[in-house]
């Protein structure tokens, strides 16, 4: 079970948390336009980060804000948790993945 | 508002008046239900002084800005439940706020929603009272760490809910729960509590 720290209510557990997939993917400001590849690859085409993820959680049954989480996916540490419209902090890497 | 004569608290199937001790010594836990509670949904940004002004003309008391606090005014709680988004507690024999509220808000980017006929209120006390939530909750219900006059937001049994610990002698707690988990909550809370020995009063 991860303990999240969300920015706003402090230490939870994971299970009031709910996941939000990758984080800091923009939304294409010409949407109308877009070929079905494109909202495709928007919609679809996340990565799937070896190492450390910046990914969205929202803490469902507390105060219901979205927030950010960089957390390692090989060792599910979470190295930071910053406010939405935050830049990621910058973070030493692990060099071994 | 709910017509008074159609009126029903979501526990009423329980049949708690009948149920009420008049002595209940050694219990470690003693439940209630603090029926017809008016809750008002206030959002609105703290860091304009314009709005907490207006908030402050109506309710008397600030909104808490601390994550999790409690600020209490004349017959009236004010529950943090996010950093721009507050409960504000009143008894059913007190005047509603909330059109007050909305009138000295107006033209203002904030919102008073009325949200309190979606809810009831279940009180726990006594000796065992955190030793029972915390069979079915994540949180640490210690007083260094839950502290009296303090709030979070958690579920309970699965069932989300808002906790209020008074500031009382014994561990006290109010527990805010949806309307349509209002009777498992209680049966769960009171089978928790079972082995403290649980009464049930006014």
């Amino acid at each position: 079970m991860l303990e999240i720290n969300c920015p706003y209510c402090g230490p939870r557990f994971e299970t009031e948390f709910s996941y939000g997939g990758e984080a800091h993917i923009e939304r294409p400001k010409d949407s109308e336009n877009l070929t079905d590849e494109q909202w495709g690859d928007y919609v679809f085409m996340n990565s799937n980060t070896k190492g450390v993820f910046l990914e969205r959680w929202v803490h469902t049954s507390g105060c219901r804000r979205w927030f950010n989480v960089a957390r390692d996916t090989v060792s599910y540490q979470i190295l930071a948790v910053y406010e939405t419209g935050a830049k990621p902090p910058k973070l030493d890497l692990r060099n071994d993945v | 508002m709910v017509e008074a004569y159609l009126r029903q608290s979501p526990l009423s199937q329980l049949a708690l008046p009948s149920r009420i001790a008049a002595e209940h010594g050694n219990t470690g836990v003693t439940m209630a239900e603090r029926q017809f509670r008016r809750i008002v949904n206030l959002r609105g940004n703290p860091k304009s002084e314009e709005f907490t002004k207006a908030v402050k003309s109506v309710l008397g008391a600030d909104p808490p800005l601390m994550p999790n606090s409690v600020n209490t005014g004349k017959d009236i709680t004010l529950l943090w439940l996010g950093p721009d988004e507050w409960w504000i507690i009143t008894d059913a024999d007190t005047a509603p706020v909330a059109d007050k509220l909305r009138e000295a808000l107006a033209g203002q980017h904030a919102v008073v929603t009325d949200v309190g006929e979606g809810y009831t209120c279940i009180a726990a006390s006594g000796a065992s009272a955190a030793d029972t939530l915390a069979k079915g909750c994540t949180l640490d219900f210690h007083d260094s760490v839950f502290a009296p006059g303090s709030c979070a937001q958690s579920d309970m049994a699965k069932a989300v809910v808002v906790f209020h610990r008074l500031e009382a002698d014994k561990p006290s707690f109010e527990i805010y729960v949806r309307s349509s988990f209002a009777e498992y909550l209680w049966r769960w809370i009171e089978n928790a509590a079972e082995e403290y020995g649980v009464a049930v009063t006014q």
